[in-house]
């Protein structure tokens, strides 16, 4: 039976590992999600029906300036899991503090942009393009927005129990979610901005 | 996940990457935005050819992402993780190919 269990104990999974896994499953779902838009906005990205397009209203120095700022703060929540790695709770809390204002001005920057759009008449209503430019783009700025809660909770259950099995799993699921975020950005920033005003 | 956890001892540099890996991800990520946004300002070849930069270079970030920051390499063998995310892929190129293929030969909607 001994024998057996030692087998068995280099493939078994242990909960926190299988709960990671669930998370990327998730994660997987918001693949799906986000496909949906992107598909949406693609084929409605012409539709503009006289009013403004990409060309007009997209500032693309704001746009590199975020997009610059969202790729730094992958990297930052990156530095935060070494932090935790060597056991370095301040430094750990710290990335993950700097992570947090690196995602506050990427967020900032995008509800400016939407306001200067808004105010030039550029409205979620105004045609079939910019209502699926909005559902895109707000979608993704949502996540930015629940990942930032999240991490400063994430932050207050170190402060509270330090380095355990349990926090540093939270750790490894909000940094995993951060760079997806990234990720998706990535594709916003090519198929929405770049390929917009190409 | 690295053994380390799974026999749950205190992590070493384990499974997670490295400073070396973290910084090479990172200078990778900035080089492959710098180059859209250089051949979009310049406007290096013409409209059409640049978009296959766009996208290449979207690419190329898409896998540094997922293997020096997602550690997608560094899974134990059942590879789950990379099974999901190419049945996620898969869905994404059916709906986004499907919808523009499905819109372009609309002919009714024309």
């Amino acid at each position: 039976m001994a024998n057996v269990n030692a087998g068995h104990h280099d493939h078994h999974p242990d909960q926190e590992e299988l709960r990671t896994f669930a998370f990327w499953i998730y994660l997987m779902t918001d693949v799906i999600l986000f496909a949906t838009l992107f598909a949406t906005y693609i084929v409605l990205q012409g539709s503009t029906d006289g009013g403004p397009g990409p060309k007009e209203l997209f500032q693309m120095n704001g746009i590199y300036a975020s997009t610059f700022i969202l790729l730094t703060s992958s990297f930052t929540s990156g530095l935060a899991i070494l932090a935790m790695n060597k056991g370095n709770r301040l430094a750990l809390m710290n990335w993950l503090g700097v992570t947090i204002f690196l995602g506050a001005s990427f967020l900032f920057l995008e509800i400016n942009e939407f306001i200067h759009m808004v105010s030039e008449g550029a409205t979620i209503g105004t045609s079939a393009f910019l209502t699926a430019f909005y559902t895109l783009v707000g979608t993704h700025g949502l996540h930015v927005t629940l990942g930032i809660g999240w991490m400063i909770i994430v932050i207050m259950q170190i402060a509270k129990h330090g380095i355990t099995p349990v926090t540093k799993r939270k750790v490894n699921i909000i940094s995993l979610f951060w760079h997806f975020l990234d990720v998706v950005w990535i594709f916003v920033f090519t198929i929405v901005y770049v390929m917009g005003v190409n | 996940m690295s053994k380390q956890s799974v026999h749950g001892t205190t992590e070493q540099h384990g499974g997670h990457g490295s400073l070396k890996s973290y910084v090479i991800g990172f200078v990778l990520s900035l080089v492959l935005t710098i180059i859209p946004i250089l051949a979009l300002e310049n406007g290096w070849l013409d409209s059409d050819k640049r978009l296959i930069i766009y996208l290449v270079a979207a690419l190329f970030q898409f896998i540094v992402q997922l293997f020096f920051f997602m550690h997608l390499k560094e899974e134990d063998k059942p590879r789950y993780n990379l099974m999901s995310l190419l049945l996620g892929l898969f869905i994404v190129f059916l709906i986004v190919i499907g919808s523009i293929w499905i819109m372009m030969y609309n002919m009714v909607a024309l």
